[in-house]
């Protein structure tokens, strides 16, 4: 720890950096939004998942029915211009319960991932700058959580604490933690090596600073990429506990509650079933193309021209 | 070799310890007394107390640990508290079912992915190739209880042709222990044959440029022996790299599959035990699953000691 530690946080503190690293930052910014916006299929990604977040967050305004509305008249009906999708077999809408579900859904998995976050970026900071015994320890707690399949050590937490969808996201993302933690260590590891970290050793800037305003900004690409799988996966996780019975209590819907009840129907209803697989079959395709995207324009491969 | 293989598993002990400790500790997670929630419904103080006798509760924790870890080493992981079978009968019993369909579920994921990364790398940048990259993207993203569904929907109700539920053990008839388990299998393999397929069209083309591939062209090598020694043999460590990192994700997969499926495998034990508060059981799957994922990463350690044999060297 130098004198500088000693600065009052905030106002008092340097800028980010001089103005040439500013310019650089913007330009490399400007070329990532191109590479991005010519990748067509990561850009139809992003607006379908846009559209999906939007949707789901003003379903309690655009959705046709209210959500636990009940339609006798027309149960198990197919797509009609009542109801667009349908209904179960309760005669509740399928539109308006997906769009519901999305919102237990998306809010699921970025619980999830958020969790994973928090645990797995700060402890792969860690790791990845000072090394040594703290590297070793961290790095075989990662070892050992990665040995349980996510979805059962979730299951195993439910067994314990009783069905919830908060115990059983927050259990995944304490499982996928490891998995950011590795990506985090790993290019912090190699960030750690470059010739301005060695300077801004030199010069005496404490260990905290350096790993937020130097090694943070450079290991963002593959953590964002990282989270936007990530979200993917827990996406799926959130469906298979719901589809048990194991996450988000009915009547609340969730797109895997959904497609659980859904298949119940399978012999004389299918599209219930067809429905909420759909979307979220299209939900983790987007999530996963995205990733793609961010990698392919985040990446420091060769650039074309340059 | 085998000393290698001997050497990983010695590695994996002290492993497998720390895993068995945090599973013993997951009753520490039962918010309350565990004897109470864990002994049904309305219970009465001296069920309480029995339950309370059975689990242990009145030692410390590190002794109760010990004495359960003795045990579990012993095969002995305690009797289900619904059942009063011992947790050990339980999954031996269903075992057999769960690791067929993740054994098949890999089978059929190298042949899938194989064949068309291989068809793909082969032939790169023409249309087969672009159709079975996009393919490969649709293929990551299904969800697998979903593909399952859908195969059910196609494959058992339109046009039935295989079962939809239950399972035939391969000792009774290995024609309809198939018959059974294609759907569930070829549900769970389709996202890892994807991501096999990726990975071996991206080996296959980068192997396909280099110098003893070229060499053995001009030797006039067949172009199949080519792919079959040269190609697909330094493809493999990246593809078998694969199975070590989706093992877990399989593996706990088959609890969903086997519900929807209605196999009677570790993974509807453990679905079970959650609804009946079983603990010594669910802990019991836990404990299995987790080590299963160990050996799968122990096998594909010790093969890549064999695809490449520098690394077994360092």
């Amino acid at each position: 720890m130098s004198g500088e530690a000693t600065l009052p946080p905030g106002g008092a503190a340097p800028a980010a950096g001089p103005a040439a690293d500013e310019t650089e930052r913007a330009g490399a910014s400007r070329r990532f939004i191109r590479r991005f916006a010519s990748n067509r299929l990561a850009v139809g990604a992003l607006a379908v998942l846009t559209v999906m977040i939007a949707a789901s967050a003003l379903a309690p305004w655009i959705a046709p029915y209210r959500m636990d509305a009940i339609d006798m008249a027309h149960r198990l009906s197919g797509p009609t211009a009542l109801h667009w999708l349908g209904t179960d077999s309760l005669g509740r809408d399928t539109l308006t319960r997906l769009l519901w579900g999305g919102r237990t859904s998306l809010s699921a998995a970025v619980l999830a991932v958020t969790v994973a976050t928090v645990i797995g970026v700060p402890f792969g900071l860690i790791a990845g700058y000072f090394g040594g015994r703290i590297d070793w320890l961290l790095s075989r707690a990662a070892d050992v959580l990665m040995t349980f399949p996510p979805l059962i050590l979730a299951i195993a937490i439910i067994a314990a604490t009783g069905p919830g969808l908060i115990t059983a996201m927050t259990a995944i993302g304490v499982v996928y933690a490891p998995r950011l933690f590795r990506v985090t260590r790993g290019a912090t590891l190699s960030v750690r090596a470059e010739t301005y970290i060695e300077a801004s050793v030199s010069i005496g800037s404490p260990a905290h600073r350096i790993i937020a305003t130097r090694v943070l900004p450079n290991i963002l690409s593959p953590l964002l990429v990282q989270i936007s799988l990530m979200l993917a996966a827990a996406l799926l996780a959130e469906a298979a506990l719901s589809l048990l019975g194991l996450g988000v209590v009915p009547p609340t819907p969730s797109w895997g509650n959904i497609l659980g009840r859904g298949f119940l129907e399978i012999r004389s209803t299918p599209q219930l079933m067809i429905w909420p697989g759909l979307t979220i079959a299209l939900a983790t395709l987007s999530f996963n193309l995205l990733g793609d995207g961010l990698r392919d324009a985040l990446g420091r491969e060769i650039r074309k021209g340059d | 070799m085998l000393g290698f293989f001997l050497r990983r598993v010695l590695t994996a002990i002290p492993l497998l310890a720390v895993v068995s400790f945090l599973v013993f500790s997951l009753i520490l997670l039962v918010p309350g007394d565990p004897a109470v929630s864990l002994a049904g419904q309305n219970p009465t103080p001296e069920q309480i107390a029995a339950m309370r006798e059975q689990l242990g509760l009145n030692d410390p924790f590190l002794l109760r640990y010990g004495r359960w870890a003795l045990a579990a080493i012993q095969g002995d992981l305690g009797r289900s508290l619904f059942t009063s079978q011992t947790v050990w009968a339980d999954i031996t019993a269903r075992m057999p079912t769960t690791l067929s369909l993740v054994a098949l579920s890999m089978v059929i994921a190298l042949i899938i992915g194989v064949t068309v990364g291989a068809v793909a790398g082969l032939r790169p940048g023409t249309l087969i190739d672009r159709a079975a990259t996009v393919a490969a993207s649709v293929g990551v993203a299904l969800p697998y209880f979903w593909t399952g569904m859908l195969l059910i929907l196609l494959l058992a109700i339109k046009y039935p042709l295989l079962p939809s539920v239950g399972y035939t053990p391969l000792t009774e008839d290995p024609v309809e222990w198939l018959r059974h388990l294609t759907l569930p299998a070829l549900a769970l393999g389709l996202a890892p044959a994807a991501i096999i397929a990726r990975q071996t069209r991206a080996a296959l083309s980068t192997v396909m440029g280099e110098d003893y591939v070229r060499t053995a062209r001009a030797k006039g090598m067949s172009p199949l022996r080519i792919v079959g020694k040269h190609a697909l043999k330094n493809a493999a460590v990246p593809v078998v790299t694969v199975f070590g990192i989706e093992a877990s994700r399989l593996i706990g997969g088959t609890v969903v599959i086997e519900q929807v499926f209605a196999l009677p495998g570790i993974g509807q034990l453990a679905y079970q035990a959650v609804f009946s508060s079983d603990f010594p059981v669910v802990q019991g799957v836990v404990l299995v699953t987790a080590a299963m994922v160990i050996f799968i990463n122990i096998v594909v350690d010790v093969s890549y000691g064999y695809f490449n044999p520098r690394i077994r060297q360092s």
